[in-house]
């Protein structure tokens, strides 16, 4: 293999990289919020507001309805509004962690609801003002399960990065297709593929690892 | 069974730092300031009142009621239990104390303050000197055994080193000071609700809530922790108020106790009154494992009349509890009649008071039902039948 083709494939798996974990970054924080807020605003929840949990409730699906190249262009004007641009890997950023903040927010929030509601009932009992409850007992205990949610979403989203080409983002779904498929290099289609499949599995390993790490339960 | 000193019932012994005590120690240096002038010793008895307090659930198949018209009072210091079947209503009641649960109506007050009109603040601070456990203990899986103790102290905003010290004498007191550093689910059950009861006292407590705190234990571990609770009570002074579907648990530890039943009390008192006399079916229903009744092969030579026959009179003699400060004198057994025969029964010492009851077999030509009255004024006395002599 000659070493402008392997800079290429080093290229465009740091696109991925930094596609992933930018949009991850952004998924983790906005999904743990929205499913903080979906658990409290629960009619049983800390905070029980039955309309807006309602509400947001039907704006996550809505968002989780529409098929992600669709989004790509859909939220062109809110790309070029954040980033300045449409093209390249940071306006990847945009619709990629928009198509995945509803997708990790619903996992988050059936982790969190399986938090068992006497340790809820104990830290109430015990003098614990609503914010720490969230702090001290929900999302400690939902820890592990939150992590497995947090694997799941990385692959997911290795995946739909494949389709960032679409807006110039480049990475390694964007080399398989212009090189693999439209010029029919079998060879390079096949080493992305495999590249993804050892990226997939590191993440999923990682995420297992990690996840036993956290849990104290047994 | 258990003996109590007197001093358990001194009012305001919470107040009283006892010498010699690690607990009591520490006790002195995180002590709450009671604030104002000490209340008068009418209203002090009184620690938690219940006035007509209601609660009705309302669900698909209409309204429930959990509690009816339930009005009564705990007096400071003592150790109340709440029994009834389940679903009489008694977590309702007991969540009630530290509203987590509000009543639909009613009030209830501690210290003579409605925990129905606090803030958020003012319930923060009430759940402060309210501890409670529970019968799955409840600890955090993903916090050690000093995390979970500390718990209630780091979210009032104690300091690291005052929270150290604090967990340390509690899990002293628990007997678990080794344990601090691992995680609940490497304990055993009791070791949790040991762990359970040294977070409900972190705060030093005037309450503590138990909510069928044994219910998940073996009887061993089961005797361990009520030990531990009556200790507890006597030491610092707790008023405790418990819940069980268990007379065992009652009679073990409590001093008074309510009988709930279809979210109504239906019986109400000291523990040797109820359970020498118990009054509603639902009491007897639950006392009826710690009855000493007929033994089945004598029920089943019972008859009504010995047809002239040589044979034998069964008695039940029952000790409802007054009147026998000095226990049951055998001279008293002996003079029911020539012959007199113990057959089944049991004696349970409540608080200094002779309580149960006992069958006996007294010989029909030795038997005279005045005689045996006035020897045992104090128990009731009541012929079951008779029984043919061995054949």
């Amino acid at each position: 293999m000659s070493t402008p083709i392997l800079d290429r494939y080093i290229h465009a798996l740091l696109q991925t990289l930094l596609m992933v974990s930018v949009s991850m970054a952004i998924a983790i924080v906005a999904g743990l919020i929205i499913a903080v807020v979906l658990n409290a605003t629960a009619v049983d929840g800390l905070y029980p507001k039955p309309r807006l949990n309602k509400t947001l409730s039907i704006v996550i699906n809505m968002f989780r309805a529409i098929p992600f190249i669709i989004l790509l262009v859909a939220l062109l004007p809110v790309t070029r509004f954040i980033v300045g641009t449409t093209l390249g890997t940071w306006a990847a950023i945009v619709p990629l962690s928009a198509n995945l903040i509803p997708f990790f927010a619903r996992i988050v929030q059936v982790s969190l609801n399986s938090v068992e509601p006497g340790l809820i009932e104990a830290a109430r009992a015990m003098g614990c003002r609503r914010w720490h409850i969230v702090r001290h007992v929900l999302l400690p205990e939902a820890l592990p399960s939150i992590l497995g949610g947090i694997t799941v979403t990385a692959i997911a989203m290795i995946d739909t990065s494949a389709m960032a080409g679409a807006v110039g983002g480049g990475g390694l779904g964007d080399m398989a297709i212009r090189y693999g498929y439209e010029r029919y290099e079998t060879q390079v289609m096949f080493m992305v593929i495999v590249i993804l499949i050892a990226l997939d599995s590191i993440v999923q390993f990682a995420g297992e690892w990690l996840a036993r790490r956290t849990d104290h339960k047994r | 069974m258990s003996f109590e000193p007197a001093i358990s019932y001194v009012p305001g012994l919470s107040q009283i730092p006892v010498r010699g005590s690690s607990i009591n120690d520490v006790h002195d240096s995180v002590r709450r300031v009671v604030s104002g002038p000490l209340p008068d010793a009418k209203t002090l008895d009184v620690h938690i009142a219940f006035e007509n307090l209601q609660k009705h659930y309302s669900g698909r198949k209409g309204t429930v009621t959990a509690l009816r018209d339930v009005s009564f009072n705990v007096e400071r210091g003592e150790i109340f239990g709440i029994i009834g079947r389940s679903g009489a209503g008694k977590s309702t009641l007991l969540r009630a104390i530290n509203m987590l649960e509000s009543p639909s109506s009613g009030r209830v007050r501690v210290d003579n303050i409605d925990v129905g009109t606090l803030d958020e603040d003012a319930l923060v601070a009430l759940r402060q000197r309210i501890g409670m456990i529970f019968q799955h203990f409840n600890l955090l899986s993903a916090k050690t055994v000093r995390e979970n103790v500390g718990l209630p102290l780091r979210v009032a905003g104690v300091k690291p080193k005052i929270v150290q010290e604090r967990v340390d004498a509690l899990l002293e007191l628990v007997g678990l000071r080794d344990k601090a550093d691992i995680y609940p689910a490497k304990l055993s059950g009791g070791q949790k609700q040991r762990v359970g009861i040294a977070r409900a006292l972190v705060h030093n407590p005037e309450i503590l809530l138990c909510d069928e705190a044994t219910s998940a234990l073996d009887p061993e571990t089961t005797q361990s922790i009520l030990d531990l609770l009556r200790d507890i009570n006597r030491k610092l002074g707790l008023t405790i108020v418990l819940i069980t579907h268990d007379m065992s648990v009652i009679r073990e530890i409590c001093h008074k106790v309510l009988v709930l039943d279809g979210g109504q009390v239906v019986e109400r008192g000291e523990v040797w009154e109820v359970f020498g006399n118990p009054q509603a079916d639902a009491t007897r229903a639950l006392l009826r494992p710690l009855l000493h009744d007929l033994p089945l092969d004598l029920a089943d030579r019972l008859v009504a009349d010995l047809r002239g026959q040589p044979g034998e009179t069964i008695l039940k003699v029952q000790f409802p509890g007054n009147g026998l400060p000095g226990g049951v004198p055998f001279a008293a057994l002996a003079a029911l009649g020539q012959g007199a025969n113990l057959l089944h029964g049991g004696l349970d010492r409540l608080r200094g008071h002779a309580q149960g009851n006992l069958l006996i077999s007294v010989p029909v030509q030795g038997w005279n039902e005045e005689q045996a009255r006035k020897t045992l004024p104090a128990a009731h006395i009541e012929v079951l039948g008779y029984v043919h002599a061995n054949t």
